[in-house]
């Protein structure tokens, strides 16, 4: 963000270099500028500093306790101790009274290999702990099949607990009894399943042990894939891409759709699509009933996009009063997954009841979305078998020992499996609603928009606005990520809502993740802000060098309205695309 | 017409849990059935701090003291004394010879700022209060002082803050004024919750009008509004006369809009907190009223610039904010006349432990231990040698006997590994074990940590495991070793005071008592027999006559024997409490 307004600086000596930084810089950020990673645990750029673990602690002249780097701001003319001997002691015996509590079975945990606090061991050089060990006893809860808690694990940083209540404003997680008692549980101790939590993940996804993670579905799809009887097929989600390769070594941001695809023929799926194909879907339907509402007042403005199964899920619990403006359209995994087991079985000349679906998706809440309504079965069948994150189908590609640098790069299968640049800016915060606006030009005017690029919609800021102006009519659009964004847009509605007015919006992008689902809790660990935005211009690129980038100009959606759905809102279309929303308890007990 | 005698019957909570709420309406019932109603009044007050001569009775003008008052003696008290000018001897404190306050020992070194008005004063009344120059100070404040001249007075009195950390009041007071805000807060701290210690309870039970009229005060001198006192909910009866108390100032226009028609707007609300110790740590407090879980965040920023709901708040304790009134009144000359050189005014402190005369006692500053336990305290209970003093309660340190005469002020005794904190002062003698004693203050801290940060949630746990060890007859010296590992990640890496100040207990004791770790680790010997896992006890044949005494006290009947025959201890079953040992008149019982 730049301002105008220039900030003042201040003046401070670390280990006796002079260091001059903005006021409000933390000790912690100010070392790195010189060098020094002063070594954290409980800190994580994307949150407010909680200052538990203790671990970053540095000495400033003057003060008899050492303050915490990560939450002291420098002052001026401070003279700041970031290592000496009596510092690292003091930062090891912590790290060892942890590593005393903490079970310690690196080797069975789903964090082996990327852990933090295992990084810190390492890195201070642990060999042995002093103290005698004491790990509670404590169940571990995967009441919602989504997102596993393992409390025995927990290092009570917070980091989940601040996540779900500061940047995800769902409030599922609380810090439960006190002392030596404390756990990080469901508000009110209850299982999660029961909590108002919405499965975003973001928990896993910031956790720095293996407390909590995804509910791995790696052994479902093992079988399915073994089973002879079965045509398995997979898609992967826009997101996947561009992340998956951090688990084989590329930097964040590769596209390396076609080596994805190359893996999962491996693996063994008979025919490898692309949601992003279910995104451009989504467009001409989401697109559609836009257009019919904001032209034809054929229901209630704002539209807000429906593709994000966390937000839905909060909306649910959280904001009933917009149930009439979700866009009715499922999400574009859903939609494919539809489409596989009509369209392409018939094409095919394929059993439904023999296509297994498996979505590779960077959410844990998509587990959940699988099955959250009738709408998302075909019967007794739902349309995905299962969905599995970008960190599952990662190991899974591990265990077989597939070189996925060397992979060659592959196509996605016909006849679901080719993509517009819109279809793949899905993966990002802002880019549904660019995709949207794409076709909403070109159905409202019949005619291409002059510049495709919708920029302001682009990037991390939290809510993205944006006027556009279609056949003289000027469109007010927001883009929000990150749960606690979301009520300040909604807000606005509901204020314009209360007068009577215009809405404050026509049309509102939600997605539930930090950056999108680039940024998504089933992604590969590590993500902070530089990483997502690297991941986002990998996806923006991805779309830069498509031939086509717009939905309604993808010849295989072209060809599947013409041969099977009709026309977007067809009767079919809703039968099989579409689906509804019902007010959910905030708590089910 | 005037009355002309007195009945102050003591109403704090020792007192009231003895059955003083009888002895007043008695009381009231004799007086009236002699007749005497228009002529004696019968007063609830608070506490007189004499608690363990309670229940407390004074009677006025004559300063007659009675203490251990039962209900039935309210009869005699009145027909006797008040009818017939005769007083009740037998209830006099030490007997016939000392009938008056003056008398007595227990408040001859005292000197009462902060408690003035306890044990003076019916608290639930506000005239009282303004009889004795309340509300005095805030109209003096109000209609003659500038913000700047009450934080010069207080700057000049060299008050510092008596919740533990002995900062500056003056200061709190001018880094909120100065704090660029318009709307800021004043708080009471009243989660008072140190073992033993119930200083602020009884000031507020007695007199809580004093920190309602010093929170009004503060607030203009800081220029704030809204006032609260964050208190205990163990504290009802506390909570009560602070309720009356505000509805009798709001009603005569003491607090609330344009007080006193000065303009000026002060209100206090009160906020109940949950019972935690940590609480009383000004973040997590401010996060309690906030409606958060009570845990501590990192300082700075200070309350005093970014506090309660982001606002500027001036966080000050029970007995600060009493001091206030007085110091307004007399001048901050007159009460840095007191107490010592860094140190000015009274401290108040709650005497418990091994003390004859335990209570509530406030001396000047630079009063000695040894004038507080011996001269004060009336000395160690039953004849037994003092062994050491706690004071901070969970955070402070012991003092041991050498120390003894060390004037009290913060610098002396944070020299001496302790620290003042908020007045709770137990004392030990030699049957005391410092392992123990210290094992009880790791436990306390240990379960009231809030569970924040690593090096106090498991830091304190593990040193009370590796004590627990060395009164079990596990340790080693490596566990010394750890202790002062652990102590040290805790004092310099814990987010806030309650872990930086848990180790202080148990590393003072090792510097005094240093040998009786060593005789616990290495003789596997607790030297007071407290450590019951490392004592046996047994009967010497040659001394028992048989008289079967230690065998009826024995609890779990594992002492067998022949009527005037020597008894056995079936050391299978015995659980060692020690009963057989208390119990013996021929030294046949041994402790090894």
């Amino acid at each position: 963000m730049t301002t105008a307004r220039t900030i003042p600086t201040v003046k401070a000596e670390i280990n006796g270099l002079e260091c001059e930084v903005p006021e409000g810089t933390t000790i912690l950020q100010a070392a790195e500028r010189i060098g020094i990673r002063i070594p954290r645990l409980c800190y994580h750029p994307d949150l407010p500093a909680w200052a538990a673990c203790g671990i970053c602690v540095v000495k400033v002249e003057g003060s008899p306790k050492m303050l915490r780097a990560c939450a002291t701001p420098v002052e001026d003319g401070m003279r700041i101790t970031t290592h000496d001997p009596e510092i690292v002691r003091v930062r090891k015996s912590v790290l060892q009274l942890l590593l005393s509590t903490h079970p310690n079975d690196c080797l069975r945990c789903p964090r082996n290999g990327n852990c933090e606090l295992q990084r810190l061991a390492a890195d201070f050089g642990i060999r042995e702990v002093p103290f005698a060990s004491r790990v509670a006893s404590l169940p571990t809860d995967d009441s919602t099949r989504a997102v596993v808690l393992n409390p025995e694990k927990c290092v009570k940083c917070g980091r989940c607990a601040i996540v779900c209540q500061r940047m995800q404003n769902v409030w599922a997680l609380e810090f439960v009894g006190r002392g030596d008692s404390t756990r990080l549980a469901p508000t009110g101790d209850i299982q999660l399943a029961e909590s108002p939590c919405i499965r975003c993940g973001q928990c896993s996804a910031h956790c720095p042990v293996g407390a909590i993670y995804e509910h791995d579905e790696t052994d479902r799809v093992w079988r399915a894939l073994q089973n002879p009887d079965l045509h398995c097929v997979v898609q992967i989600a826009p997101a996947v891409r561009v992340a998956i390769g951090e688990a084989f070594g590329y930097e964040p941001g590769t596209v390396l759709t076609g080596k994805t695809y190359a893996a999962l023929r491996r693996l063994g799926f008979q025919a490898v699509f692309d949601t992003n194909f279910g995104a451009d879907l989504t467009i001409m339907e989401e697109a559609t009933e836009f257009v019919h509402r904001f032209l034809h007042g054929a229901g209630p403005l704002p539209l807000i996009t429906s593709c994000c199964p966390a937000w839905t899920d909060y909306m649910e619990k959280y904001a009933p009063d917009f149930i009439e403006n979700f866009s009715t359209a499922k999400s574009p995994h859903a939609m494919l997954a539809a489409m596989a087991k009509t369209y392409y079985a018939q094409v095919k000349g394929l059993d439904p009841a023999k296509i297994y679906m498996v979505s590779v998706m960077p959410c844990t809440a998509k587990k959940f979305e699988i099955i959250r309504s009738r709408e998302m079965f075909d019967g007794e069948r739902p349309y995905v078998n299962v969905s599995i994150t970008t960190r599952e189908l990662a190991r899974m590609i591990k265990e077989c020992g597939i070189d996925f640098m060397e992979l060659p790069d592959e196509e996605a299968d016909s006849i679901l499996g080719y993509y517009t640049g819109a279809g793949t800016i899905f993966g990002a915060t802002g880019g549904v609603m660019e995709a949207a606006l794409r076709t909403a030009h070109y159905l409202i005017t019949k005619r291409e928009a002059p510049d495709i690029n919708f920029l302001p919609l682009r990037g991390l800021d939290g809510v993205k606005e944006a006027t556009i102006e279609i056949a003289g009519r000027t469109l007010r659009v927001a883009a929000a990520h990150w749960m606690n964004n979301i009520e300040t847009v909604l807000d606005r509605v509901r204020e314009t809502r209360r007068r009577g007015e215009e809405p404050a919006y026509h049309f509102i992008e939600v997605m539930a993740c930090r950056g999108g689902c680039v940024g998504g809790g089933g992604q590969p660990y590590g993500a902070d802000d530089e990483v997502r935005r690297r991941r986002a211009s990998g996806i923006y690129q991805d779309d830069a060098m498509s031939q086509k980038r717009c939905s309604h100009q993808n010849p295989y959606i072209q060809k599947l309205y013409a041969e099977f759905l009709g026309a977007p809102l067809s009767a079919r279309a809703h039968e099989l695309l579409h689906t509804h929303y019902r007010r959910r308890p905030v708590y089910a007990r | 017409m005037p009355y002309s005698q007195f009945v102050l019957v003591c109403a704090g909570t020792a007192c009231d849990s003895c059955q003083s709420r009888e002895i007043y309406s008695r009381l009231t019932a004799a007086v009236r059935s002699q007749g005497l109603e228009g002529r004696v009044q019968v007063v609830r007050t608070g506490c007189f701090g004499f608690c363990a001569q309670g229940p407390v009775v004074k009677v006025l003008p004559d300063e007659t003291f009675y203490v251990q008052v039962r209900p039935e003696d309210a009869g005699e008290i009145v027909a006797e004394h008040l009818a017939k000018g005769r007083p009740v001897k037998r209830l006099l404190y030490g007997g016939a010879g000392r009938a008056a306050i003056a008398d007595i020992p227990f408040y001859q070194k005292q000197f009462r700022i902060v408690l003035r008005n306890c044990g003076v004063i019916d608290p639930e009344n506000i005239e009282e209060y303004i009889a004795r120059e309340g509300y005095e100070a805030l109209a003096t404040v109000l209609t003659s002082m500038t913000p700047e001249d009450v934080i010069e007075q207080v700057r000049i009195s060299g008050l510092r803050g008596r919740g533990g950390a002995g900062y500056p009041t003056w200061k709190k007071w001018t880094f909120t004024k100065n704090a660029d805000s318009d709307v800021k807060y004043v708080i009471c701290n009243a989660d008072e919750g140190d073992p033993g210690a119930y200083m602020d309870r009884s000031t507020l039970e007695g007199d809580p009008h004093s920190v309602l009229e010093a929170m009004a005060i503060a607030g203009y001198a800081v220029g704030a509004h809204q006032g609260y006192i964050y208190i205990r909910a163990e504290y009802p009866l506390a909570i009560h006369r602070l309720e009356v108390a505000l509805r009798q100032a709001r009603e005569l226009g003491l607090l609330g809009r344009d007080i006193l028609g000065t303009g000026f707007d002060f209100d206090v609300e009160l906020r109940l907190g949950a019972g935690a110790f940590v609480c009383g740590e000004e973040t997590a407090l401010i996060a309690s009223i906030e409606g958060h879980r009570g845990m501590p965040v990192p300082r700075p920023p200070y309350p005093a610039v970014r506090g309660l709901w982001g606002r500027p708040t001036v966080i000050n304790n029970v007995e600060t904010l009493a001091n206030i009134p007085v110091i307004i009144l007399k001048g901050g000359a007159w009460f840095a006349s007191i107490g010592t050189e860094t140190s000015k005014g009274t401290k108040v402190f709650a005497l418990t432990g091994k003390v004859n005369n335990s209570g509530l006692i406030e001396v000047p500053m630079g009063t000695t231990l040894r004038e507080i336990i011996f001269d004060i305290g009336g000395g160690i209970k039953g004849g037994k040698r003092f062994k050491a003093a706690q004071t901070g309660g969970p955070s402070g340190g012991v003092i041991p006997e050498s120390f003894l005469d060390t004037p009290i002020d913060y610098e002396s005794l944070a020299k001496l590994g302790s620290i003042m904190g908020s007045g709770g002062l137990i004392v030990m003698d030699e049957d005391d074990c410092i392992v123990d004693v210290n094992k009880f203050y790791l436990e306390f801290t240990v379960d009231e940590s809030c569970g924040k940060c690593a090096p106090c949630r498991i830091g304190g746990r593990t040193m009370f495991n590796l004590l627990t060890d060395i009164t079990e007859g596990r340790g080693t010296v490596g566990h010394i070793e750890q202790i002062h590992t652990v102590a040290h990640a805790m004092q310099k890496a814990s987010l806030c005071g309650l872990g930086q100040t848990a180790p202080n207990p148990v590393l003072s004791s090792l510097t005094y008592f240093g040998e009786e770790y060593r005789v616990h680790i290495k003789e596997k010997r607790c030297p007071s027999g407290r450590c019951r896992a490392l004592v046996t006890y047994t009967i010497l044949a040659d001394k028992c006559i048989g008289c079967t005494l230690c065998a009826r006290r024995c609890p779990v009947n594992c002492i067998r024997g022949e009527r005037r025959q020597p008894h056995v201890i079936d050391l299978s079953r015995c659980i060692k409490c020690g009963e057989c040992f208390k119990a013996c008149k021929f030294g046949a019982v041994q402790r090894s």
